[in-house]
């Protein structure tokens, strides 16, 4: 079980903490011009990388926020944690 | 009786008195039950699972690999080490053959959790580890330190001696020294069994069991402590090894560090005439002692030069030492237990240690294998070390240190500098040692030598399996089960390992080890629940109303977390003459229910009509204040998620319902979009579902009461319309009204802070008493809004149904460019029109109440269905008996089902096929004519 | 109470059947294959023997990167059953099922498939309507399926705490008596012997790191052509591509997307005990799904942890709370002990069905997304991709499983309605 570095509260137990998925991928401007594929893919398709993950966690049972991590799914070590809207941060080895 | 006068930390002032397989034995406070048992000469303590070979104690701890008991008092407990199990009045157990049994009633005791949080988390009271407290709290850290023993100390012996005084005098020194420190927990009886991520460990503390009936009432049996520390130390010690020789799994057959615990622990002379096969130096004190207590010890040392030191120290209290010779196999009684072990010459050493020598015990070392099980749970990579004969931690993992025998280092001078640094103690200088002869197995019947005694697994196993084609220890492991007992491997890991790699030419390194798994001990399934059961498995929601209606008599459902009156029967009502009672009551007079669990979201901000645009189907923007909407949210997906009521307060300013089930969901599900997608739109969200309490008052009569208890307001239907809220007051609290109708009847909805809840429902019913006010639960309300058509969100959709698929066009918006989900409804499998549709389906016999969840076929006329799989065109979501109908009804989900308006279908039930019309779904007031009263 | 006797009656375990005496050869990769499965797991193995049985086709390779049948194979709660919601899982979950009855035939070995039954707790209404309808539905697709009210469970599983005192009361269940367990191992390994003796090499240690191709993805004439190994490369007609958890990783060596998450998975044993669960019981709202396997162990598992892991290890409060629920629903289990616990890494899809069909390499075949459902579904998935690699036709059972199905909306959603989460 993680100890999670919520950017607000600081480091809690990751039971407080919702899980939100791959980060960085932004609703579509315009849905109605994609093909069905395009659309398809934003609704169902995510990337499932072994290695470090940007993903997007909710500090559920605190500050209610939604922030984004940089983690590696292999060790499930978060390496970073980061605001929405920003851009993700280098983190060591974090080319995957 | 096996007790010396003279050793031991037990009180023998006072005796205990114990049942072992139906036997009465006495001990003293300080035994464990295995102790008591080898006082008494009681060496069978059960059978092996497969081959039904009597099984003995071999150990004093935790590393017994056979000395398992039921418990049968105080409570059944299956499977405990005899080893482990401290002695308490009354106790009653027995022997297991290889399964343990469940008690038939349920556990009386109480279990908790305990969270703390650490600088420095000390695993192990041995030397190595007191120091790493102690140097820690000398610090100012926050530490804890955890030992699964009794007491402090871990395998000092008495006449171990540290900064110039007795060890166990340093002990309790330092033991004393800790308690002075406020910042430090220290908690004897109480192991580490698994290492988690980010410095979590879990802790198990056995509180009341050592203390029989004596235990106050109030404690919780056992504790797990869940334990954040920023660095972990484990200074877990080690397991002695055994080797595995013919006939080694005969009882009386023990780990040497065991004998001598025995003795020096508890005052027990495990035997007599004692041999000791050793391939390293630690028995040599073993064997001096249980000679000084009066035993006749024969050792044999595999090595051919022997320790000199030790061995002067043995041979001074009379131990006979054989260097060069190993034990080939045994010998045994009519019980099975070991009455003489046959050595033979080891390689290179005596030609002549062939031999046959009679004894009552055998105690056996191969050597140490550290306990590096909590490094390994997170990670830590594990090392071949050659002169250890074992893996031990190598490489580093962030926040963990690994200290003393837990990391191989196995004399206490090293074990006291691991733990305290340059500020160690002195102690004398340990005598010169000889390397230890990494020694898997001797020669002798493969057959016979055990390998894993809980398992019956033995070296011909291992090579059958090497034969049969495994080349990868897990293979072996699972071809063979060794390791996958009680002990999970504990002492016959390494040795498997050893003698599988050797096997196949390898080196143990290069094999490598499997991998250690939490919990390092066995964990009751009671303690990890710990206060999560019943009422506290889930938390109870309740509304402010509650009380009322239990003291009326209601039958409760669960919603949710929540407890939500389903019906509430008179006497000598069953459900269904309830229901329609208070469905008759809705649809004539007047009846009450208590909404107040529904989902209450207040919005609030300059563009709170935006967002909400973004995430209905419909428009809320255009809503006028003053005005109420329903709305229907779907996800990405297009299917729908939710619905409810929007009413606009302000301009700013709107409340929404969710359903009761969902109010968590959707709160999540906009604030995910809020705060993701568009952190630039100006908008709160609250929850307020706590905060009002909500009552539809519904029927034609409503009205009337709703004037009687508020006279201030015009209820008329030109200044209160359908889909409007007006605020008004009683007795100077605030109450807000609103024209909602979820049953097609005139209807209000009475919303009031929760605190005058309760008094303002007690109010309505009173007031309503002359009008027949009937209160009525989520079932009526079911029944009431089927025959309106209205769908449940969670019952007549699944995930899979849009708003279309709900003959709800009408509430997904042309209009707007983009709405959550509009952009799926184009996909071409939304666009079938074999899709179902929600229908209206009414049994052609007008009498069979059809069961919810019941599927729905086209089948050949003969009234026969064809041989599965049979095609079904969806199912049924809803169905009872309507009071206004006078006959069963129906929802269903059918496929193309808007088309098939008018058609027979058929629904198997209960060995027939039941004829049912498919209808609209508006089988009530199809045209609306009653919500205005 | 009753002391227990230490040698009375046969040892409780010696009937646990040995292994045989031969299970396969240690091959030498060759430079060329017919056909390479990624993936010695269950699947992997499933596959290779029915393609020696039914097709003849023995020009085979499994590449394994650990030890064959080390993955989910080893680490799952063995549970068989076939009462899914919707036709299309039906189908090919019966079909296993079907298949499962005469496995110990087919593959001589004796696999302990043991037929006990599976009660599917229901604890609110809804999940009534929903046991019922899936009830219902299983019938009519030909599945053994009963809906049974609270005292007929009790009968069925005596040890079940049926009344009101819990906080969320059973308020009945549906049963499957042909569902059962069996012994993963003895499975895999029978799988595997039976495919080794037919002449496919089962190569271990042996990780795949990436693919030749040839042909453009574009006008549709990709293929592969062979697969870059740990231990070289190794040629290839087709390949099918059987890894659970790690497909993604495949895929992305191939430029392939698919809706495919890898979460971990928790399972644990307690220690041996004599009977007293004989059938095996499953609860998706109180959340756990526990059975008795052969030697008297507790079996149980629960759901998914939340994030994406490949580490083989989940959090430890999800544990706790599969202890919290399964005491609250076996008030006897208290005193049962933890013995091991484990993790898995499972590949979910969106609508939690597996993902089975064609890539756009025309040779390379997809095999992933089982969840939960993997083992289970162990011989018909083997059937059926067999059946698609020799005759280059999807099998019936696998078709509705394509990638495709994201992209027109035409999903099998097992989560929504059937509430079994595995």
């Amino acid at each position: 079980m993680q100890l999670i570095d919520c950017p607000w509260c600081g480091p809690r137990e990751e039971l407080e903490f919702h899980y939100g998925g791959q980060a960085h991928v932004s609703y579509p401007p315009d849905p109605q011009a994609l093909t069905d594929e395009q659309w398809g893919h934003f609704v169902f398709f995510r990337d499932n990388p072994k290695g470090p993950f940007p993903e997007r966690w909710v500090h559920g049972a605190g500050c209610r926020r939604w922030f984004n991590a940089v983690r590696d799914t292999r060790t499930h070590e978060f390496l970073a944690v980061y605001p929405i809207g920003a851009a993700r941060p280098g983190v060591p080895g974090g080319d995957a | 009786m096996n007790r010396v006068d003279g050793y031991g930390r037990i009180d023998r002032s006072r005796t205990l008195r114990f049942t072992f397989d139906g036997t009465v034995y006495t001990g003293h406070p300080g035994d464990t039950l295995a102790s008591a048992l080898l006082a008494h000469g009681v060496r069978v303590v059960g059978s092996s699972i497969k081959l039904g070979r009597p099984r003995g104690i071999t150990a004093a701890w935790n590393d017994d690999a056979t000395g398992l008991v039921q418990i049968e008092e105080p409570f059944p407990e299956p499977m405990l080490l005899a080893s482990t199990v401290e002695l308490t009045d009354g106790l009653v157990a027995g022997g297991v053959n290889g399964q343990g049994r469940l008690a038939t009633v349920a556990d009386t005791a109480r279990y908790d959790r305990r969270h703390t949080h650490c600088d420095t988390l000390v695993v192990g009271a041995g030397p190595a580890g007191l120091l790493a407290a102690r140097t820690a709290a000398r610090r100012g850290e926050r530490v804890v330190l955890v030992d699964d023993r009794r007491e402090a100390g871990g395998s000092l012996a008495p006449t171990d001696r540290i900064d110039g005084r007795a060890a166990h005098r340093f002990v309790a020194d330092v033991v004393a020294e800790l308690a002075g420190y406020t910042d430090v927990l220290h908690l004897q009886r109480t192991t580490a069994f698994g290492h988690y991520d980010d410095g979590f460990v879990l802790a198990l503390q056995r509180r009341t069991d050592h203390l029989g009936s004596d235990a106050p009432g109030h404690l919780s049996r056992q504790r797990v402590h869940r334990i954040r520390a920023r660095r972990t130390v484990v200074a877990a010690g080690a397991h002695e090894r055994p080797v595995a020789f013919a006939d080694n799994d005969r009882p009386g057959i023990m780990l040497a560090s065991a004998g001598r615990e025995y003795l020096l622990r508890y005052g027990v002379l495990v035997g007599r005439e004692v041999a000791v096969f050793t391939t390293d130096d630690a028995a040599y004190a073993a064997a001096a002692d249980l000679a000084g207590a009066g035993a006749r010890v024969t050792l044999f040392d595999a090595r051919t030069t022997t320790p000199a030191h030790w061995t002067r120290a043995c041979t001074d209290t009379g131990v006979t030492v054989r260097a060069g010779t190993v034990v080939t196999g045994t010998e045994a009684g009519p019980d099975g237990a070991v009455t003489a072990v046959r050595t033979g010459p080891a390689p290179g050493g005596d030609p002549a240690g062939g031999t046959t020598t009679p004894c009552d015990t055998l105690l056996v070392s191969g050597g140490w294998t550290p306990a590096a099980h909590l490094f390994s749970h997170i990670r830590g990579t594990l090392v071949f070390d050659d002169a250890l004969g074992a893996f031990r931690p190598g490489g580093a993992v962030a926040g963990t240190e690994v200290i003393g025998a837990a990391n191989g280092t196995l004399d206490l001078a090293g074990c006291l500098a691991e733990g305290a640094g340059a500020q160690a103690p002195s102690v004398a200088p340990e005598p010169e040692r000889v390397p230890t002869l990494v020694t898997w197995w001797t020669p002798g019947d493969p057959a016979r030598q055990f390998v894993d005694l809980a398992r019956d697994a033995t070296v011909a196993d291992i090579t059958r399996a090497l034969d049969a084609g495994m080349r990868s220890v897990e293979h072996v492991k699972r071809y063979t089960t060794i390791g996958t007992a009680h002990d999970q491997g504990r002492t016959s890991g390494m040795i498997a390992a050893g003698i599988t790699a050797e096997l196949l030419g390898r080196s143990a390194g290069d094999l490598g080890t499997t991998t250690f798994r939490p919990p390092y001990v066995p964990v009751a399934f009671g303690a990890l629940a710990g206060r999560e059961r019943g009422d506290l498995f889930d938390p109870v929601r309740t509304t402010a109303v509650h009380p009322w209606h239990v003291a009326h008599g209601a039958v409760f459902e669960d919603v949710g977390q929540w407890k939500r009156p389903r019906y509430f029967p008179r006497p000598g009502e069953d459900m269904d003459t309830a229901v329609l009672r208070e469905c008759a009551a809705a649809r004539r007079d007047v009846a009450i229910m208590d909404g107040s669990t529904l989902g209450k979201i207040d919005v609030q901000g300059p563009d709170a009509g935006e967002f909400l645009d973004r995430v209905y189907t419909n428009m809320m923007s255009s809503l006028r204040v003053g005005r109420v909407r329903y709305g229907v949210m779907c996800g990405n997906d297009g299917m729908v998620g939710d619905d409810g009521t929007v009413l606009r307060l302000a301009e700013d300013h709107y409340l929404l319902t969710t359903t009761t089930g969902g109010a968590a969901t959707v709160l999540g599900h906009l604030e995910d979009w809020l705060q993701t997608e568009w952190p630039h739109l100006r908008v709160h969200l609250t929850s307020v579902t706590e905060h009002w309490a909500v009552f539809p008052v519904v029927g034609p009569r409503s009205r009337e009461l709703l004037r009687q208890v508020f006279p201030d307001l015009d209820a008329s239907n030109d200044a209160f319309g359908f889909m409007s809220w007006q605020d008004t007051a009683l007795d100077g609290v605030p109450v807000r009204l609103a024209r909602i109708s979820f049953s097609g009847e005139l209807a209000y909805e009475v919303n009031v802070d929760s605190r005058y809840g309760l008094a303002l429902w007690e109010r309505l019913v009173a007031a309503g008493a002359h009008l027949g006010i009937t209160p009525y639960g989520t079932e009526t309300m079911h029944v009431l809004r089927a025959e309106k058509g209205f769908p449940i969100i969670g019952q007549d959709t699944d995930g899979t149904v849009t708003p279309h698929d709900l003959g709800m066009s009408w509430v997904v918006s042309a209009k707007k460019d983009d709405f959550v989900g509009k952009r799926s409804f184009a996909r071409p499998e939304n666009n079938d029109p074999q899709r179902k549709h929600l229908v209206g389906l009414l049994p052609t016999d007008a009498a069979t109440r059809l069961p919810e969840g019941a599927q729905i076929v086209e089948f050949a006329a003969d009234g026969t269905l064809p041989p599965p799989p049979v095609p079904m065109l969806g199912h049924i979501t809803s169905s009872y008996l309507s009071a206004e109908l006078d006959r069963p009804f129906a929802l269903a989900l059918v496929k193309g089902g808007r088309a098939r308006i008018g058609e027979v279908v058929h629904v198997p039930h209960e060995g027939s096929l039941v004829a049912a019309e498919i209808t609209g779904h508006v089988l009530v007031d199809p045209e609306g004519a009653r919500r205005d009263g | 109470m009753s002391t227990a006797h230490a040698t009375a009656g046969d040892p409780p375990g010696a009937h646990l059947p040995e292994h045989p005496d031969f299970l396969w050869r240690t091959p030498e990769p060759q430079r060329s294959y017919d056909v390479v499965i990624v993936g010695g797991g269950g699947h992997g193995l499933a596959t290779a023997h029915y393609l020696a049985r039914n097709h003849g086709i023995t020009n085979v390779a499994v590449v394994e990167k650990g030890w064959l049948a080390g993955g989910n194979m080893a680490r799952n709660t063995t549970l068989i059953r076939s009462n899914y919601l919707w036709d299309e899982s039906a189908a090919i979950y019966e079909h296993a099922l079907k298949l499962w009855e005469g496995l110990e035939e087919d593959l001589g070995y004796p696999i302990l498939f043991s037929q006990r039954g599976v009660l599917n707790l229901a604890h609110t209404e809804q999940d009534v309507r929903d046991s019922v309808r899936r009830v219902e539905a299983n019938k009519l697709n030909g599945i053994d399926a009963e809906w049974l009210g609270p005292d007929d469970v009790a009968k069925i599983c005596p040890i079940l705490n049926i009344s009101d005192d819990i906080r969320y009361p059973v308020l009945g269940a549906t049963y499957q008596p042909r569902a059962g367990i069996a012994k993963h191992d003895y499975v895999a390994w029978g799988f595997a012997r039976r495919a080794d003796e037919a002449g496919i090499d089962l190569i271990q240690d042996c990780e795949v790191l990436g693919f030749t191709t040839e042909g453009s993805v574009d006008d549709g004439t990709a293929r592969v052509t062979g697969v870059r190994t740990s231990r070289g490369d190794i040629a290839c007609g087709q390949v099918a591509l059987c890894s659970a958890g790690h497909t993604s990783t495949l895929l992305d060596q191939l430029g392939v997307r698919a809706p495919l998450q890898s979460h971990p998975l928790q399972a644990l044993v307690s220690e041996l005990l004599e009977p007293v669960h004989p059938t095996i019981v499953m609860s998706n709202a109180v959340h756990v799904y526990v059975s008795q396997a052969h030697k008297g162990e507790l079996v149980m598992g629960a759901g998914v942890d939340s994030y994406n892991g490949y580490g083989q290890r989940g959090a430890f409060h999800i544990i706790e709370r599969q202890m919290a629920a399964a005491v609250e629903l076996f008030p006897i289990f208290s005193r049962a002990h933890l013995l091991r616990s484990w993790a898995g890494i499972v590949d979910v899809t969106p609508d939690a069905s597996p993902i089975v069909g064609r890539t756009p390499y025309a040779n390379v075949l997809v095999n992933s997304g089982w969840g939960t459902g993997g083992f289970k579904s162990t011989p018909g998935l083997g059937w059926c991709l067999a059946h698609t690699i020799a005759t280059g036709e999807l099998h019936p059972y696998i078709a509705p499983f394509g990638i495709d199905r994201f992209v027109t909306g035409a999903l099998v959603d097992e989560h929504g309605a059937a509430a079994v989460a595995h």
